[in-house]
């Protein structure tokens, strides 16, 4: 379970988040909402710990404090970012990278050999409908934006997480990818009892990741909790009832 | 002369040298002692020569070089060289005085570095210094038999001038006169080791001929002197030197390296440098390509205080190719002031030069190049492209390249980059769960990734792992 109380966040001396308090449990689906300034990357970025973002407040996942921690201890603690800009780096191959990250997240004697390990992912990438070919490129080098999503979500299989954080995963896709990549999350969430939390400026990636609970952030603070009904609420009306 | 004679499309098959099977053993001391005195003079010029029982001509060529060497000042641009002090070094050892250093002498961080390697002992004790030469007799006996069954010659250049004098003589000292720098003409005076390759006509030499293979000289001597002759059609892809690190007590290395490519033919030349961080090295290298001929250089610049070598091809044949791919790292202390030169000479010809270069913990890397297409070189072709890694704000990188065009209807494209490794990069794999360094040490396996796919698979392997380590060694 992820657990934030009273967390507040400075971005370069600006208060960004000013106080918010939030439960993800195992399995759960969580959905972060809010217009563009609210403070909803803010929260992604604090929570898996980017030094730019000086953070205070409780932040715990499955009890244990993850305050001080690295990135990489966060994310060993079973914590996974999926970008809304995932970063390329040239000459690092996917194939390789994701082995890397599978052997990383999988003991030795449990873990597939590679040649194993080549034909389970070329399958997983084939299901989310991702070029097999891409694999053998850089690491997100030279990807369109919504190859860069499929990714981070075939990174998230390999990386099995118990909670994962969708970080506007849905801008810039069209309807098919969007749909794709809900839905696996939705499925791989179900099977695995992991807890998600969208962030997501709009109602339509809910339809295929369907919310138990929706969470408005606005100027940093949360100003609505609800259903899910509330995301359809704020597709037909917009954040401007939100005070 | 049948040695010489065409042979065509031979093949050597691999099949006895397996990586972990090494034999060693040291060579037998010769009878006479050598008293080497530190610094240099005609007198230890003369001994040098002496002591070798090389033919005459080589003695005066070494001795003309010895007075080059004393009048020509040291070179006005690349790194700082005011640390050598040509007084303090022993010019000549016998590689039997080599033997008396202790192994316990070797600094424990490149020990524990052969240790994470896992090299085995006795290499361990070899790159370390301590014996002077490290061989396997089975493996070189038999591989040398199939290569002198196809008429190549492959042995130690001292062996070469005694026995093939005729040949040596030919071509020695031709591409990279005594008196083209400062150090090239101190290598000519005191050279001793390297290498020595001749490929007759039509022979292709499917495996990589590597330094390693070689007995009785010490193959990574301080002054070593290669030359490689490429006959008409004929192929071969030699490797020097290796990834592991390399301890020396000596200061300075300054090595010559001259290769010939013929008519049609095409040689590869890979180095991995990685000389201890006391060492100055200083190299000239140079390749003269004929009519359709291909010369490659790969080289890796990873150890020494200062390395400044600048491999150079002189493409004189029609439609003649050259290509240089470097990659430099520099860490603390160090400066890797490398690059390539191409000179075209001749109608059509072209090449190419990558360069990659990293530096970290304070290191400087420069890249520094030429291009030049001299008058009647029509129709010639170059690209040059140098990217530059900066890890950290107290690292340095350089570029200095230099055109030199006087011809109009050539063709030459420049580009560089520099990049630094980003926060987010840092913090997008850090995200995945990888440590510091490990991210650091993949996005620079990524960057040089380019080059290192060209090396042979278990040099690919180790300077990859070899990098892995120097980041874990650098970040906390």
């Amino acid at each position: 379970m992820m657990k934030i109380t009273n967390l507040k966040v400075n971005v370069e001396g600006k208060e960004i988040l000013k106080g918010v308090d939030l439960e993800v449990k195992p399995g759960e689906v969580v959905a972060v909402m809010g217009p563009n300034g609210s403070g909803k990357s803010t929260l992604a970025f604090s929570l898996a710990g980017h030094p730019k973002y000086e953070s205070t407040g409780k932040m715990s996942l499955g009890g244990k404090s993850i305050m001080e921690m690295s990135p990489d201890e966060r994310a060993n603690e079973g914590l996974f970012l999926a970008n809304q800009y995932p970063v390329a780096i040239s000459g690092l191959t996917v194939n390789s990278f994701l082995y890397q990250l599978y052997k990383k997240r999988n003991p030795e004697g449990k873990a597939m050999k590679l040649i194993e390990f080549r034909t389970w992912i070329e399958k997983q990438a084939a299901l989310l409908e991702l070029n097999p070919d891409l694999l053998k490129r850089g690491l997100n080098d030279g990807f369109s934006g919504g190859e860069k999503k499929k990714l981070e979500i075939l990174q998230l299989i390999v990386f099995n997480p118990k909670t994962v954080i969708l970080d506007e995963i849905d801008s810039g896709l069209d309807v098919d990818a969007l749909k794709k990549i809900a839905k696996t999350v939705a499925l791989v969430a179900k099977q695995r009892k992991i807890g998600v939390l969208v962030i997501t400026h709009y109602n339509r990636i809910l339809k295929y990741l369907v919310p138990d609970r929706v969470i408005v952030l606005k100027g940093g603070l949360i100003v609505r909790s609800g259903t899910g009904e509330l995301a359809v609420e704020i597709e037909k009306d917009g954040y401007k009832n939100e005070n | 002369m049948t040695r010489f004679a065409p042979i065509k499309d031979a093949k050597i098959e691999d099949t006895s040298y397996q990586p972990g099977e090494y034999k060693y053993g040291f060579s037998m001391p010769e009878n006479y002692v050598f008293k080497a005195e530190r610094g240099l003079s005609e007198k230890v010029v003369r001994m040098i020569s002496a002591m070798k029982k090389e033919p005459d001509w080589m003695a005066q060529y070494r001795l003309h070089a010895y007075k080059i060497f004393m009048d020509k000042p040291m070179p006005d641009f690349g790194a700082d060289l005011s640390g050598i002090d040509f007084d303090n070094i022993f010019y000549y050892i016998k590689p039997s005085e080599k033997t008396e250093k202790n192994w316990d002498d070797v600094p424990s961080d490149i020990k524990s570095t052969y240790d994470r390697l896992g090299i085995p002992e006795a290499e361990k004790q070899y790159l370390g210094g301590v014996k002077a030469q490290y061989e396997s007799e089975v493996v070189y006996g038999s591989l040398i038999k199939r290569l002198s069954d196809m008429g190549i010659i492959f042995c130690g250049m001292d062996e070469a001038l005694i026995k093939y004098p005729e040949l040596v003589k030919e071509y020695f000292g031709k591409i990279i006169p005594s008196a083209d720098n400062k150090f090239a003409a101190l290598n000519s005076a005191v050279w001793s080791g390297g290498s020595f390759i001749y490929v007759p006509k039509g022979v292709k030499v499917d495996l990589p001929l590597q330094a390693y293979f070689r007995i009785n000289s010490a193959n990574m001597g301080q002054f070593e002197r290669t030359l490689i002759i490429v006959d008409e059609g004929a192929y071969v892809h030699y490797v020097e030197g290796c990834t592991a690190p390399i301890y020396t007590t000596d200061s300075l290395h300054s090595a010559v390296v001259e290769i010939f490519v013929k008519k049609g033919a095409r040689c590869r030349y890979t180095t991995i440098q990685n000389w201890s961080t006391n060492v100055y090295n200083l190299v000239t290298k140079r390749a003269r390509v004929e009519e359709d001929g291909v010369m490659e250089w790969i080289d890796g610049n990873l150890g020494s205080k200062v390395t400044m070598k600048y491999p150079a091809v002189f493409l004189v044949g029609k439609r003649a190719h050259g290509e240089i791919l470097s990659v430099a790292v520099a860490g603390n202390g160090q400066h890797q002031d490398a690059g390539g030169k191409c000179v075209h000479l001749a109608p059509d010809t072209t090449s190419r030069i990558i360069s990659k270069s990293i530096s970290l913990r304070g290191g400087r890397a420069s890249y520094r190049g030429l291009i030049q297409m001299n008058k009647g070189a029509n129709n010639a072709r170059s690209k040059v492209v140098c990217d530059a890694l900066i890890l950290d704000k107290t690292s340095r990188s350089d570029t200095y390249p230099v055109n030199k065009i006087d011809e109009n209807n050539v063709v030459l494209e420049h580009e560089a980059t520099v990049s630094k490794i980003g926060e987010e990069q840092l913090f997008y794999l850090m995200s995945r769960g990888f440590e510091e360094h490990e991210a650091e040490a993949m996005i620079v396996n990524g960057f040089i990734e380019p080059i290192v796919k060209e090396l042979p698979m278990e040099y690919s392997l180790e300077l990859n792992r070899l990098i892995n380590l120097q980041m874990e060694g650098s970040v906390g």
